[in-house]
């Protein structure tokens, strides 16, 4: 029978709470983290967030019945304690898939991130997990080569990848830029990095750094015999820009090149990620201003969302944190979310705040990237913590070598090697680090003054963004 | 503090040329060939081994010695091959590989016995 038109306010519970729902395989599902406001039922907290998630206003229009909106309405199915915190609490919500346009995660974003965060009845809100119907993984184009057709373009295997982001990072001219990429790359690095914030200022066009920086390239694969990368920026003002970097690059035979996916935009990244397989590019992608978005524990989008996001979106490289280095990032989590970038199937697992298996279907991987005050005495954790499918980023920790950063990069390769090669043998690596290292740098002077130069260096601060446990 | 060292490689000393993982360690013993052997079919891979004129170690292609050894668990017969290629080619760089047949990679590669620079 057909409904009838009341005008008025109802309760969101009404036609949004709906406890025995069971969410079917296509549906996308999200975990929030709702702190409501004090005398707010939890179960009308959580279908507000699923109505302004989805179809819902504050009060009932008359067009509602033009429409099947039982069937188009985001449900709130679930809610659970927060281990460890009573101010707040886990709402689960299921989204039909047609809310969504095929291949856009801006457009889901839009949904879920979107009018409900700054809801009046909530006084924080985050956003901790989705999970991606495989339905819709396939409409994305995501990472533009993957893991595996990157190792054949680079031709590395069975090790962790090298890389160094090139430091001070701003202000070097072209010609003085290029030449710390030669040195990293002659001394055994993969690859070196532009800085996120290096775009194309007064001081460094982009076209001249990338001349010469592909000079660099080439004349470090002439003299080693190995295949070297440099990610060169294309982040832009504008995306008809950011094309036009990209172009150049692929034009100078440039293999890999770079995208600040949160400052640059989804947009921008999904359209670059497309190109870059269409013009068999690999693309580095950076995070700048992802601290803003997932380091307050009750507010914002946890980094798990933002690295599916990506993965959907396109990228062959992206931050993870290196649990052991300068910036923040507890090592559990870190671990989901590194499953996460790189795994096929990633099931639930509350111990590392993945909250729904994610089947990535065909998807290929994301490589991570740790990044951040790392040095030589890092490596033993790193190999263990990263594996081989990772790369490993040393700045500091290659340009601050005593004797330069061809020394730098190479005490970092002897080091990775030695680890990589003590790991295969059966050794622990957490446990014999310092042995390891100190056999490595008997026959290489780089890695003995390196070892020298950073013993004292560590960077022990607690996490501010825990995993939820209960209290101790 | 060391004093400082100069970095030595140049495109004029070809031993300055590298041959991609564990290339920056000393040469393998036999005693280290065989730990990552071991490592290779702990890994369930398969293993396989390449050579190649060390002029020619950039190119994605070098040549098959045989081919791989699919399935093979056994070390000894393992070393025994690597052994033999090496004999066959005293001057080229030998390569073990273990190939992952479920990522379509090789979860290792590397030179075990390396050839003469030219």
């Amino acid at each position: 029978m057909a409904k009838t038109y009341k005008s008025g306010v109802k309760e969101y519970r009404e036609t949004y709470w709906m406890p025995n729902y069971t969410p079917k395989d296509t549906d996308l599902l999200a975990c929030f983290k709702i702190t409501p406001q004090a005398g707010v039922p939890r179960e009308e907290v959580a279908a507000a967030v699923a109505a302004e998630s989805s179809t819902g206003t504050w009060t009932t229009v008359w067009t509602d019945l033009l429409t099947d909106l039982d069937y188009y309405k985001g449900r709130a199915y679930a809610i659970e304690d927060v281990p460890g915190d009573d101010t707040c609490f886990y709402a689960f919500v299921a989204y039909p898939i047609d809310l969504f346009e095929e291949g856009s995660v801006v457009n889901v974003l839009t949904s879920l991130v979107g009018n409900v965060f700054g809801f009046k009845a909530l006084r924080a809100l985050r956003l901790e997990d989705i999970r991606f119907p495989v339905a819709y993984v396939m409409t994305c184009n995501g990472p533009p080569q993957g893991i595996q057709v990157e190792r054949d373009i680079m031709n590395k295997y069975g090790r962790p990848l090298l890389g160094c982001t090139i430091k001070p990072k701003l202000g070097l001219s072209a010609k003085n830029y290029g030449r710390a990429c030669y040195e990293g790359l002659r001394g055994g690095l993969d690859f070196t990095k532009d800085d996120e914030n290096v775009n194309s200022q007064p001081f460094m066009r982009w076209r001249h750094r990338f001349d010469f920086v592909m000079e660099a390239i080439l004349k470090a694969e002439a003299e080693t015999g190995e295949r070297k990368g440099h990610y060169l920026n294309v982040t832009a003002p504008t995306s008809d820009e950011m094309m036009r970097r990209a172009e150049y690059a692929k034009e100078i035979g440039a293999p890999i090149i770079m995208h600040d996916y949160l400052t640059g935009g989804l947009s921008a990244n999904t359209q670059l990620a497309q190109w870059c397989r269409d013009n068999g590019m690999l693309l580095h992608i950076h995070r700048a201003m992802h601290a803003v978005l997932d380091r307050n524990p009750h507010h914002g989008i946890h980094f798990r969302v933002l690295t599916k996001v990506l993965r959907l979106s396109g990228g062959d490289h992206l931050h993870s944190g290196t649990v052991v280095g300068k910036l923040e990032g507890d090592r559990d989590a870190t671990l989901g979310w590194i499953d996460i970038m790189r795994d096929k199937y990633v099931k639930e697992d509350r111990s590392r705040g993945i909250f729904f298996d994610q089947d990535w279907g065909a998807m290929p991987g994301v490589l991570p990237v740790a990044s951040g005050g790392i040095h030589v005495w890092h490596m033993p954790a790193l190999v263990n913590i990263f594996g081989d499918d990772s790369v490993l980023q040393f700045g500091g920790g290659t340009l601050g070598h005593p004797w330069g950063n061809a020394a730098g990069a190479a005490a970092n390769r002897v080091a990775v090697e030695a680890c990589v090669e003590a790991r295969n043998s059966g050794r622990e690596l957490e446990k014999e680090g310092k042995d390891i290292l100190t056999k490595a740098a008997k026959s290489s002077p780089e890695l003995a003054a390196a070892m020298e130069t950073w013993k004292e260096i560590k960077f022990e601060f607690d996490t501010v963004d825990k995993l939820d446990v209960k209290h101790k | 503090m060391s004093t400082m060292q100069d970095y030595k490689s140049s495109l004029s000393d070809t031993t300055s040329r590298k041959f991609e993982t564990f290339s920056y360690l000393p040469a393998m013993s036999d005693d280290q060939i065989r730990q990552q052997i071991k490592f290779i079919v702990s890994k369930g891979w398969n293993p396989g081994i390449e050579h190649t004129e060390p002029q020619n170690a950039t190119q994605n292609y070098w040549y098959m010695w045989k081919l791989p050894m699919f399935g093979e668990t056994d070390v000894d017969a393992i070393l025994a091959e690597c052994a033999a290629c090496h004999k066959a080619h005293p001057n080229n760089h030998v390569r073990l590989l273990g190939f992952d047949n479920y990522k379509q990679s090789a979860g290792a590669s590397m030179v075990i016995y390396r050839g003469k620079a030219v």
